[in-house]
């Protein structure tokens, strides 16, 4: 109950901030840009229009998880409201948690909205619709609800700016792992053991990405869909624990 | 053991510093602070600006761990959901969601302490009529003036009915009405039966108000007691008398017996810090053919006990490095 209290007040604070409106009318702009851009390609239409759409979706998510997210805990620790919740009774990991999931839920409906924008283009275009494109979404909202603890995580110890920088980095190797894998079997000894461990440690966000296989029609094996489902939300239980962990040691100054 | 004897806060020993720097130098935030707070009154928290008293409150509301030492509410250690449920707490100059407004930002806090519906309304009503907030229930929080940010914060910290209010600094920024008000507020606390502890520079309201206190200087625990015992129990009582047309032989006279003598004019303004000494005084200015103009007997303040013990902390702090 309490943490659905702070879930929705959090999710309260998210719909009265301005950022959230700016990122989403930017993303339902780059959606129709696809129909502008479209004449100017020849052949491929719907592919175009595929990977533009879902590309905003996941790019303008990602935006709102990082500089939304990284608010959550510093921003309360600055401008010390956190005072008065911690001192009621809801333990820390309450309060955490409720932060976490009133982001999520912000995250959910933006993504709805979005994606009503890409099925609008996407039928009056006559593009036919997979049901691939529908895991494709629910992938992209696990990729937010990874990305969404990363910044918690380094929004619980370090300030909103150095949080951005970090949770900004931390997607962008996200994305590269398997480059670091490769990479660390070229090499040798120690090298090779820390580029292998970064790759087992950092996300591997690059695994939520079915845009290929959507713009191809390619289908998904159900197997491997809940393998990627198990990964991230076992990746996201663990980063809310050890935020938890470190939140529960901190001194509010 | 008598369980109505068991004070509400008890603190021994209580102790903290903070690693500042990028050494990490230690610097003591609190060193060693003990005291109870009783049920029923109110408790007067005093020292300057930095003294250690927000940092001791805040250990007690379970923001911030302590090094060393035990404190409880409630005979519960600290951070206990079961104490904090019974307390309230308004933190120095409150920053609230200022993006609810008055009656959102209330039931959210209701909700943290599992109330609901009707209930919360209606409790949500009876403290914005308590703290005269009535007109503005409907407005965000970031349209208030200091003054009203304060007073929708003691509603916070009033939701939930709480044995034990904990206030930190709430007349600061106010203006003398709205001190006042919250002078007002915590009497009315009082006689309904509740515990107030808080926290304050301004000894004046702390006078007024307290049935104890404790003052704390540099993280230490200079004085604790009864307000009156502590005024009563300093025993220099000044007079300062104003005389008229005395003459310089007279004058001569009273020198020796006054603590402090300003010449301004005709007129001179003397000191007198022992009874004896007011008498002869008083003599020489009768067999003087003198005229007294004023005076007036200085009682001792809170104020004085204050500076007085801000000074003797620091000649001690100064030892202690020399």
């Amino acid at each position: 109950m309490k943490v659905f209290s702070i879930a929705f007040n959090t999710f309260r604070e998210n719909l009265r901030d301005k950022l959230l409106y700016n990122l989403l009318i930017f993303a339902l702009l780059m959606i129709g840009s696809s129909l502008i851009l479209m004449r100017l390609t020849l052949g491929e239409f719907h592919r175009l229009i595929l990977d533009i759409g879902l590309g905003s979706i996941n790019f303008f998510g990602v935006l709102i998880a990082i500089f939304v997210g990284i608010g959550l805990v510093s921003k309360e620790i600055e401008k010390k409201t956190i005072y008065t919740i911690v001192s009621k009774p809801v333990a820390r990991f309450q309060f955490l948690l409720g932060k976490y999931l009133g982001l999520s839920l912000t995250l959910v409906i933006n993504t709805a909205i979005m994606t009503a924008g890409l099925l609008a283009v996407l039928y009056f275009q006559d593009v036919p619709i997979h049901s691939v494109l529908f895991k494709a979404l629910g992938m992209i909202m696990l990729e937010f609800m990874v990305v969404t603890a990363v910044a918690l995580l380094f929004s619980t110890f370090s300030s909103a700016t150095l949080s951005a920088i970090f949770t900004l980095a931390i997607y962008v190797i996200g994305h590269l792992t398997p480059d670091l894998k490769a990479f660390g079997q070229k090499m040798e000894g120690f090298g090779q053991t820390v580029l292998e461990g970064m790759y087992y440690v950092l996300p591997n966000l690059e695994r939520f990405n079915l845009k290929g296989h959507v713009t191809h029609q390619m289908d998904v094996p159900a197997g491997d869909l809940l393998m990627i489902a198990a990964y991230g939300m076992a990746y996201t239980a663990f980063l809310l624990m050890l935020a938890s962990v470190i939140f529960q040691r901190r001194d509010f100054r | 053991m008598d369980i109505v004897a068991q004070p509400v806060v008890q603190v021994q020993n209580l102790r903290k510093f903070f690693r500042v720097g990028f050494w990490g130098r230690r610097v003591t935030a609190v060193d060693g602070v003990s005291l109870e707070v009783q049920q029923g009154e109110v408790f007067g928290f005093l020292g300057p600006n930095g003294a250690g008293k927000t940092t001791t409150i805040k250990m007690l509301m379970g923001l911030i761990y302590p090094s060393g030492g035990t404190a409880t509410l409630f005979g519960k250690s600290i951070g206990d959901p079961a104490a904090k449920a019974k307390a309230g707490f308004l933190p120095e100059s409150p920053y609230f969601y200022d993006y609810l407004t008055s009656r959102e930002f209330l039931r959210f806090y209701g909700h943290l302490f599992g109330l609901m519906g009707s209930t919360l309304e209606k409790r949500i009503d009876e403290l914005l009529e308590l703290v005269g907030m009535t007109h503005a229930r409907d407005l965000q929080l970031r349209k208030f003036s200091k003054g009203m940010l304060q007073r929708v914060g003691i509603a916070q910290a009033l939701i939930n009915d709480p044995e034990l209010v904990i206030l930190d600094e709430p007349m600061s920024g106010l203006d003398p009405i709205g001190r006042k008000e919250v002078r007002d507020l915590i009497l009315r606390l009082k006689e309904s039966g509740k515990t107030v502890m808080f926290s304050s520079h301004i000894l004046h309201d702390a006078e007024l108000l307290c049935d104890r206190v404790a003052m704390i200087m540099k993280g230490r625990l200079v004085t604790c007691g009864h307000v009156s015992e502590l005024i009563a129990g300093d025993t220099t009582h000044e007079v300062e008398m104003v005389i008229d047309r005395l003459l310089p032989e007279a004058l001569e006279r009273i020198k020796p017996l006054a603590s402090k003598v300003v010449l301004q004019g005709e007129r001179v303004m003397a000191v007198l810090t022992r009874q004896q000494d007011v008498d002869q005084t008083l003599d020489v200015i009768r067999s003087a053919k003198a005229k007294l103009v004023a005076l007036t007997p200085h009682k001792t303040s809170l104020e004085d006990l204050f500076i007085r013990k801000a000074n003797g902390a620091q000649s001690a702090v100064e030892a202690r490095v020399a």
